[in-house]
């Protein structure tokens, strides 16, 4: 590994874009989880589900 | 058969992804370690294509899981057509963005990989194109989701558009003998055992199970947030309809139309 050869930016930028892309995609799907927990968190602490019109308690 | 009957309830699958997440993410970061630390540090450079041959080890994965997810997506796109299974849709959506990305990383890492050594990024062979045409289908299924709002009728209309795309699958797989092609043949996946080199062969095995059970945790992760969202969804009409109903029931606001 000491030595990439001539061919090291086609190596380097190889484990870039797996980076980039793959960082990406976990950033994206975290990140949408977390929206949708508190989301789904706030609407039932509002009692959103609820058929009558009470509030939570 | 009655272990996934189980998994069709939305709540039992959010108890077990929950139990599952943990162990699935630790395997997939110690697998992806000692896989990249063989790839690096351990195996040779090839005798042909020198160091450039630390390319394949992420190149190689990235091929066969943008094709494992979009059989995925198939087996799911049969449950949503056929058995109506409640998870199927969202087994199929929460698919999609994955496939597309290690389609694209295939694409891009395996233009790196063709420049040097075939002296060109890219070329309409049989095999390129067809990944090529595996990215565009994962895009089109992405671009319908978003553009229907109604959640079953876009698993219906998505499930028939994956069925058809499955055909490009095979088409991928055999391409490199069943047309003369500037890619080279199968070299793990073969008859006749893999053609790799032990040294070689191990690191890229490890690497392909390690992206395997991360591709599976974001899978699981990504469907706990499709389930949430339909569940947000839900909610949110009820809680319109509510809204209306105590309305209603107060009677017109002075100045305002009924």
């Amino acid at each position: 590994m000491s030595n990439l050869g001539p061919h090291a930016g086609f190596i380097l930028a190889s484990y870039a874009a797996v980076v980039l892309v793959l960082g990406g995609l976990i950033a994206t799907v975290v990140l949408d989880h977390r929206a949708q927990k508190r989301a789904l968190a706030a609407l039932e602490q509002r009692g959103a589900g609820r058929r009558s019109g009470q509030a939570a308690p | 058969m009655a272990g996934l009957i189980d998994l069709a309830n939305p709540t039992r699958f959010m108890r077990l992804s929950a139990v599952v997440l943990p162990g699935l993410t630790g395997a997939a970061v110690l697998l992806l370690a000692v896989g990249f630390y063989l790839a690096w540090f351990v195996a040779p450079a090839d005798y042909q294509q020198g160091e450039t041959i630390r390319i394949m080890f992420v190149h190689v994965p990235a091929a066969w899981l943008a094709l494992m997810f979009y059989t995925v997506m198939t087996i799911a796109a049969l449950g949503t057509l056929v058995w109506r299974h409640p998870l199927a849709d969202v087994a199929q959506k929460a698919a999609a963005p994955i496939g597309a990305c290690f389609a694209l990383i295939c694409l891009l890492t395996g233009a790196f990989w063709g420049k040097p050594m075939w002296g060109t990024y890219w070329v309409w062979d049989a095999r390129l194109t067809s990944v090529l045409v595996l990215l565009l289908i994962y895009l089109g299924i992405i671009a319908l989701w978003r553009t229907l709002d109604e959640p079953s009728r876009a698993g219906r209309l998505v499930a028939i558009l994956t069925l058809v795309g499955f055909v490009n699958v095979p088409i991928i797989k055999f391409s490199v003998d069943w047309w003369n092609t500037l890619h080279q043949p199968a070299s793990v996946l073969r008859l006749d055992g893999p053609s790799i080199h032990p040294s070689m062969l191990w690191p890229l095995l490890i690497l392909a199970v390690g992206f395997t059970c991360l591709a599976l945790a974001l899978h699981l992760v990504a469907m706990r947030a499709e389930i949430m969202r339909r569940r947000v969804r839900t909610l949110t009409i009820l809680e319109a309809e509510r809204l209306d109903r105590l309305a209603t029931q107060a009677g017109p606001v002075q100045g305002l139309p009924a």
